[in-house]
């Protein structure tokens, strides 16, 4: 299959286009309606409003390179966090160096929690972290050397289904210990904080966070590119297939491993400058955020939105976090019945997630619609068609017959 | 389980010797309370009062032949200058004390205590330096010729702290009238050290020779002050005892580090028992129905505040409530158990990557409701009396109860569970729907309820866990996050569905945290561990004893 134009894939992508329009319409109004409107119109943003929905879009990034491996690849990653916060510290460091003298204790290299600890110098992995052009494309090299050694040890040797899970969630586990020693020179508990500035821009300003919050959302609109790009690659149709039928794949010829190492990686990449962007907008990152809680909550936005959509986890990723922040400031005590709740609810009835149920509901009113059209036309049902291209297999029932060809294959061989 | 039964008898054995000794100080405390009448104490102690020295040592001498407790006491407070008399009444003695306000004076007699007293009423009996060295002696072999073998044990492990040369003589004397081996040992150490001190060239030598491998901290304090070299010369002049110490110290450090790496592979064997308590469940339910159960250290949890509410309940039988909390926990989380299986865990067989969604949304919901029950802090669960205190092995090992009882407990629940498998149809089914599935359900298996059973039984068993978990850790709701996912990797370490796997996995893991502990501190020790099962998951992606054939997979 030849592959078109970057325009051709995204053409037949109708709820990515509404999806782009959308975010890039708020990545133009947002902060617009932050910096010109008078503090008090109606019309007017609030930089808290403006960051947390700058927070939102970072964690909608994460989600989608959650959604890449685990709704394309099958790839169930309980540590996608870790890779996350690799990119939040890189650039947590940078900012770090940044302030420069202006630290509590005014010493003109080292970072006050070195000082605290009497460190005479700054340990060799921190240097280079005050150019921010290393300090970025470290934040995209250490999630992806990660993702690289680790997929490629775990997927060669075919780790597969829960055990990986289980796996990647003791690597975030390992790192979250390893990020609360003090001894590691990561500021052990209390994470990197206090930062001051980036690229000589004052972070507290409002132009600055709204430059960050037109950043998360420009790598969101990328983020999303790259990967409707990848799925409707045949690399992308490797993919499913893998996540399908893995042993069907491989018997097939393909080196599934490889396919699996390679999105894994892409998908780290994504999360790392997912963290990257995050970090300067709430202004901390510390070893909490490896906490294998926080990587299975990103499973979740995604498995609300719906898997193997791209759109339905950034949808996923915002409604969840709109419904944290709601839930923890009104009603602290329930937040997490409902968090808990929501993952048996969309496990149990939400199978593609809230896109999926739109998109029922949807296809529903069409050929309703289109029943009553009949002698008009067949636009619609056309329409619809297109539209079920894009959404998922019905993966729960392919994953059963999936397993009894294959048990049925292996009868045979036996 | 040859193992458990030595272990049984061990302990058995100990138990017994326990209630002999206790038995024993018994009847020898109430021999020893047998007093003297008031006046034949008097009748010395008022000469005391104007006595010169040498009268004096007579006097002390006289008194320490009179068998009554309270003459330790007087002569106590006369070695430490605290024996005063009331000027107001004659023949009326105290010890007089600094209490938080005043001095505090207290009756040698009748053991009543004044406080607020002035000290202008009562006049001192003074001693001098040799009248002080003769009531240490006197003092030293009055305890230890005490008739209680607690004191005596006392008296000669105080023995080992001093550094009186007078004390030699009382001790060989005492250590010849001695019957009880262990106040024997003790009184042949002390005996030791002090001539290691005192005697002469040749029996230093000698008596530090005989205190090769003694653990007592003291013994090594003592040898280890022979070796300190200061401004570029030793401390001790006699070089013949410094090889010796050298060379004595020298094994005794080598005994003291085995000990030690004893110490750790029991706390090794202990972590491992609990690791095996909470992991064999999840083992189990994994391995028959290929499902990862994310709330099943929330099972742990639900285990332990069953302890806690069954404590609660019974505040008066902390001893028993044990017992109780046993069962309890195991229908409590079993019960729970049940319900999540039936209420949605059916729905989604054949699709473990939801389950594990779904069962991590429990544990969220369990870990909140428990919160919002009883309260985000941790609950104070107490130790029953026969748990708490330690097994002392020798002056450098003694293994705590807790721990012993959990390692115990923990086997006892192996055992149970083999014969489950191995005895029963219940497990003859189980372990044919681990094989194949389908398999056993054409065979009229009904694996459904198998299902519904095996996960309860998994979850009954975190719930003892956690029993035996709230004797070690706080109970509180982030218990079961703390253990989940070492339990996994017992789980994954060990392979899927078999006792003996869980077994190895659980006993290695625990080992090797402790044994790397000391050197690399806790922490790194567990990353390290974390380490190396994530390597050796590479080379053995189905685990250590991963099942074979067909069954495996996938």
């Amino acid at each position: 299959m030849k592959l078109g134009p970057v325009t051709q894939f995204l053409m037949n992508d109708t709820a990515g286009k509404y999806l782009l329009s959308v975010l890039l319409g708020i990545a133009l109004v947002i902060p617009a309606l932050n910096l010109m409107m008078p503090e008090g119109s109606a019309l007017h943003v609030s930089t808290y409003t403006l960051t947390l929905l700058g927070k939102y879009l970072c964690y909608a990034l994460l989600a989608l390179a959650v959604d890449l491996i685990w709704g394309y690849c099958g790839i169930l990653s309980l540590g996608h966090g870790a890779f996350f916060a690799l990119g939040g510290y890189a650039m947590g460091m940078y900012l770090m160096r940044q302030i420069g003298d202006r630290g509590v204790y005014g010493h003109p290299e080292l970072p006050d929690f070195m000082v605290f600890l009497n460190w005479e110098e700054l340990p060799w992995y921190w240097f280079g972290f005050d150019n921010f052009f290393f300090a970025m494309i470290i934040v995209a090299l250490v999630p992806g050397i990660l993702a690289f050694v680790f997929g490629w040890l775990a997927f060669r040797s075919r780790v597969t289904g829960v055990y990986l899970s289980i796996i990647t969630q003791a690597l975030t586990y390992a790192l979250m210990l390893a990020f609360f020693r003090n001894d590691m020179g990561f500021g052990g508990n209390n994470g990197l904080t206090d930062f001051k500035d980036l690229l000589g821009y004052n972070l507290q300003s409002d132009t600055t966070r709204a430059v960050l919050f037109v950043a998360s959302a420009l790598s969101l609109v990328l983020g999303y590119i790259l990967c409707r790009y990848i799925v409707s690659s045949k690399l992308g149709r490797v993919m499913v297939s893998v996540r399908d039928a893995e042993s069907r794949t491989r018997f097939l010829g393909y080196r599934v491993d490889k396919f699996k190492l390679f999105v894994f990686v892409v998908s780290a990449v994504l999360a790392g400058v997912a963290g990257a962007l995050y970090v300067p907008q709430v202004g901390i990152i510390n070893p909490g955020e490896f906490s294998p809680i926080n990587s299975i909550e990103i499973i979740i936005w995604v498995a609300v939105g719906g898997r193997g959509t791209l759109y339905g986890a950034i949808v996923g990723a915002v409604l969840v976090n709109y419904a944290k922040t709601y839930f923890t400031a009104a009603f602290p005590e329930l937040w997490l019945f409902f968090l808990g709740a929501l993952f048996v609810v969309s496990t149990l009835y939400l199978p593609r997630g809230v896109v999926g149920l739109a998109e029922q509901i949807l296809e529903k009113w069409r050929s309703r619609h289109a029943a009553s059209l009949e002698t008009s036309g067949q636009n619609a049902t056309g329409q619809a068609a297109s539209a079920r291209d894009h959404s998922p297999p019905e993966d729960e029932k392919n994953d059963d017959a999936g397993t009894n060809r294959k048990s049925a294959v292996e009868l045979s061989t036996n | 389980m040859r193992m458990s039964s030595v272990w049984l008898k061990r302990l058995l054995h100990v138990t017994a010797v326990m209630t002999l000794l206790t038995v024993n100080t018994f009847m020898i405390a109430r021999e020893s309370l047998a007093a003297v009448p008031d006046e034949e104490l008097l009748a010395p102690m008022a000469e005391l009062k104007s006595a010169n020295f040498s009268k004096k040592a007579q006097l002390v001498v006289d008194l320490s032949n009179i068998e009554d407790e309270r003459v330790l006491l007087i002569l106590k407070g006369m070695l430490g200058g605290d024996l005063y008399y009331s000027k107001q009444s004659a023949d009326s003695f105290f010890v007089l004390s600094s209490g938080e306000s005043g001095y505090l004076a207290q009756n040698v007699l009748t053991a009543e205590m004044l406080s607020d007293i002035s000290k202008r009423d009562y006049k001192k009996i003074s001693v001098n330096n040799s009248l002080r060295r003769l009531l240490r002696e006197t003092l030293a072999s009055l305890q230890l010729r005490s008739p209680n073998v607690e004191t005596r044990i006392d008296a000669a492990r105080a023995m080992m702290k001093s550094d009186d040369e007078s004390n030699i003589k009382p001790l060989r004397q005492a250590l010849q009238a001695e019957e009880s081996a262990s106040v024997k040992k003790l009184l042949a150490v002390s005996e030791s050290m002090l001539v290691a001190r005192y005697g002469s060239s040749h029996e230093r030598v000698d008596a530090i020779g005989r205190l090769k491998g003694e653990l007592y901290p003291e013994v090594r304090s003592l040898l280890a002050g022979f070796l300190i070299e200061r401004d570029g010369a030793f401390l001790e002049a006699d070089s013949d005892v410094r090889k010796a110490a050298a060379e004595a110290l020298a094994s005794i450090e080598d005994l003291v580090a085995f000990n030690k790496g004893v110490e750790n592979v029991y706390f090794g064997i202990s972590l491992g028992a609990v690791l095996l308590l909470a992991a064999v469940g999840l083992s189990i339910t994994f391995g028959v129905m290929g499902v990862i159960n994310m709330a099943h250290g929330e099972m742990i949890m639900l285990g332990a505040y069953t302890t806690f509410v069954i404590q609660q309940l019974m505040p008066n039988h902390i001893d028993y409530s044990l017992l109780v909390a046993v069962p309890a926990a195991f229908l409590v989380s079993g019960l729970v158990g049940v319900i999540i299986e039936r209420g949605v865990i059916r729905h989604l067989y054949g699709r473990p990557l939801e389950t594990l969604l779904a069962t991590f949304g429990i544990s969220l919901i369990l870990q909140q409701a428990v919160r919002t029950i009883f309260s985000p802090l941790n609950q104070s669960v107490s130790t029953p009396s026969w748990m708490s205190g330690s097994l002392e092995i020798n002056g450098a090992l003694s293994l705590t109860y807790n721990r012993l009882y959990i390692i115990i407990f923990s086997l006892m629940v192996l055992f149970a569970l083999a014969m489950l498998l191995r005895k029963t149809l219940f497990g003859l089914q189980m372990r044919a729907v681990t094989q194949n599935r389908r398999m056993a359900s054409s065979m009229g298996i009904r694996t459904g309820w198998l299902d519904a059973l095996t996960f309860g039984l998994g979850s009954g068993i975190a719930g003892i866990a956690g029993v035996a978990l709230s004797q070690l850790t706080n109970v509180g709701p982030n218990l079961g996050q703390a253990y989940i996912i070492d339990s996994f990797m017992v789980v994954v370490f060990g392979g899927v569905g078999n006792l003996v796997g869980t077994f190895v996995g659980a006993m290695s893991l625990g080992i090797a945290n402790k044994m790397m502990e000391p050197f690399a501190g806790a922490v790194l020790a567990k990353i390290l561990v974390l380490v190396v099962i994530i390597l050796f998951i590479q080379k053995y992606p189905r685990g250590m004893f991963a099942l074979k054939g067909r069954a495996a997979e996938d």
